[in-house]
């Protein structure tokens, strides 16, 4: 069944080993190894030659600045204009914390659909592309159906989207506008994504997130990047971020780490933190427990982008942050929602509720004293507020309605002094 | 009791090239020494050396994650199904 088409020419992606085994396994749309089932991840070449600081930064500003640490050889062919957020101070956001600076990278308005998850879909629709497959899709919880809509549309690939059947009307409508085939299935996301893995297998098409996994996941790195070189080529001490399956913080922190080995920035290796909701924290519960095992769990929140109850990478994702010297925290619905208005009111961004998790996770470890005086703390915004409006409307109340008078506004302005 | 088990192209090579597989049991448990017995080449891939559920493959029992339901105390039922799927995915 699977369908393919003729490949662009001067894409190769980049052969892949177990992260379990160890076992080599060439390049193919596979995410598992064929030995014991354990995740692959790309090889990239040791003897390539990388770029100066100088270097990358004169190439355009997308993602495809560091392609040297992604996981092909060649030239990519699509979604080249991806990457490239802005990093933003966030001064009255840092002396709520106690700590010296504090920056958001604002993935909220990342191009083309308004979420981090467009820098993987980036990476992963050319290893789609250069394996010759002409159907992509993903089980998504709403900003990855955005992303790979959009990117499949741009670049004419069919694709076939999964999600679960209660997700924002936002991120439906963000989603069926680039005309995919999209699907709505009765359940949580972990029976969507137990059916996209049997999807996969049966149909043989690039589901990201599936069988894509390997390549899709080397472009969160992104992420860690970009932060890197906004900083002007140094880390931050502590880098907070939201968790759903547990693959983002795994990839910061492998992203700072080959920037480091790199010798392209200064600074020791990042804290990492993870940030998940109340109502869906295995992660956070492994972190806390020290426990070895995930115990899968129905997620019962607001924060539907993030509720992953078994997450893929939960057990690398705890790696990640124990052994940075990180920490996890779990944050309540309410937070989360006084969470999204604290980083419009302080820091001008509208960010949905993953973003909301993160700064109230933030605020949670701040006051558990997780973090330093001296810290320079980077939050990982992730999405756009403007897909998950319903969390926050309720509890914005109504603007007064006038007629247009200015006689009206004085008396506005006269309550407002009051 | 007879179950279906539905497994992944990659379990599939080490059953003889077979996707569907029936099987006895009254649990998961039973159902997956059953298979074992039966293809023992499959069978460090279903349980660990502890004879717990092997880490990098998720069971569903008629759609549910087995681990909701017991893991492999999990009863099953004449006609039920069970999925495997490779554990890494998604998110």
């Amino acid at each position: 069944m699977t369908a393919t088409f003729a490949p662009p020419a001067g894409l190769r992606p980049r052969p892949q080993v177990c992260r379990a085994c160890g076992a080599l396994h060439d390049p193919a749309p596979v995410a598992v190894c064929e030995q014991c089932l354990g995740p692959l991840d790309p090889v990239l070449d040791p003897g390539r030659p990388l770029p100066t600081r100088e270097a990358i930064a004169a190439r355009p500003r997308s993602l495809w600045r560091y392609r040297e640490w992604l996981p092909f050889d060649g030239e990519p062919t699509l979604s080249l204009d991806t990457g490239g957020t802005p990093l933003v101070a966030a001064p009255r956001l840092a002396a709520r914390l106690g700590v010296a600076r504090a920056w958001l990278k604002n993935d909220a308005v990342s191009h083309p659909s308004l979420s981090f998850k467009d820098r993987v879909v980036a990476t992963a629709i050319n290893a789609a592309a250069a394996f010759g497959l002409d159907t992509i899709g993903c089980a998504s919880t709403g900003n990855l159906a955005n992303a790979v809509a959009a990117q499949a549309a741009r670049a004419g690939l069919k694709a076939w989207i999964f999600i679960p059947e209660d997700l924002e009307p936002a991120k439906v409508v963000g989603t069926a506008v680039y005309g995919p085939r999209l699907v709505r299935v009765r359940g949580h996301y972990d029976d969507v994504n137990r059916l996209c893995a049997q999807v996969a297998d049966q149909f043989g098409w690039g589901i990201v997130n599936v069988n894509l996994r390997g390549y899709y996941g080397e472009g969160s790195k992104t992420m860690a990047f970009e932060i890197a070189e906004q900083l002007g080529w140094r880390l931050p001490t502590a880098v907070i971020a939201p968790m759903a399956g547990g693959s983002l913080v795994t990839k910061l922190r492998k992203g700072f780490q080959e920037f480091t080995a790199a010798g392209l920035v200064s600074g020791a290796a990042p804290r990492i933190f993870g940030a998940q909701a109340a109502g869906c924290a295995p992660i956070v519960r492994l972190v806390r427990e020290n426990a070895d095992a995930i115990e899968p769990v129905v997620p019962h929140t607001i924060a539907r982008s993030i509720a992953i109850g078994n997450p893929a990478d939960g057990l690398f994702a705890k790696r990640a942050i124990v052994e940075t010297g990180g920490w996890a925290a779990a944050v309540s619905d309410a937070d989360i929602v006084a969470g999204i208005r604290l980083l419009a009111e302080e820091a001008g961004i509208f960010t949905e509720t993953a973003g909301g998790v993160t700064v109230a996770a933030a605020l949670a470890l701040a006051t558990e004293g997780r973090f330093r005086h001296e810290d320079e703390v980077v939050l990982c915004i992730t999405g756009n507020g403007l897909k998950t409006i319903d969390a926050v409307a309720p509890g914005l109340g109504e603007a007064p309605l006038i007629a247009p008078r200015l006689a009206e506004v004085r008396d506005l302005v006269a309550q407002e002094n009051a | 009791m007879s179950v279906t088990l539905q497994l992944p192209a990659v379990l599939a090579k080490l059953a003889d090239g077979r996707r569907t597989l029936e099987a006895q049991g009254t649990t998961l448990g039973d159902v997956v020494a059953d298979v074992a017995a039966r293809f023992p080449a499959l069978a460090p891939r279903l349980r660990d050396q502890a004879g717990k559920p092997y880490s990098f493959v998720t069971f569903y029992v008629n759609d549910d994650d087995a681990r909701l339901q017991g893991g492999f105390a999990a009863s099953v039922r004449d006609g039920d199904e069970i999925i495997i799927v490779p554990a890494i995915a998604g998110g």
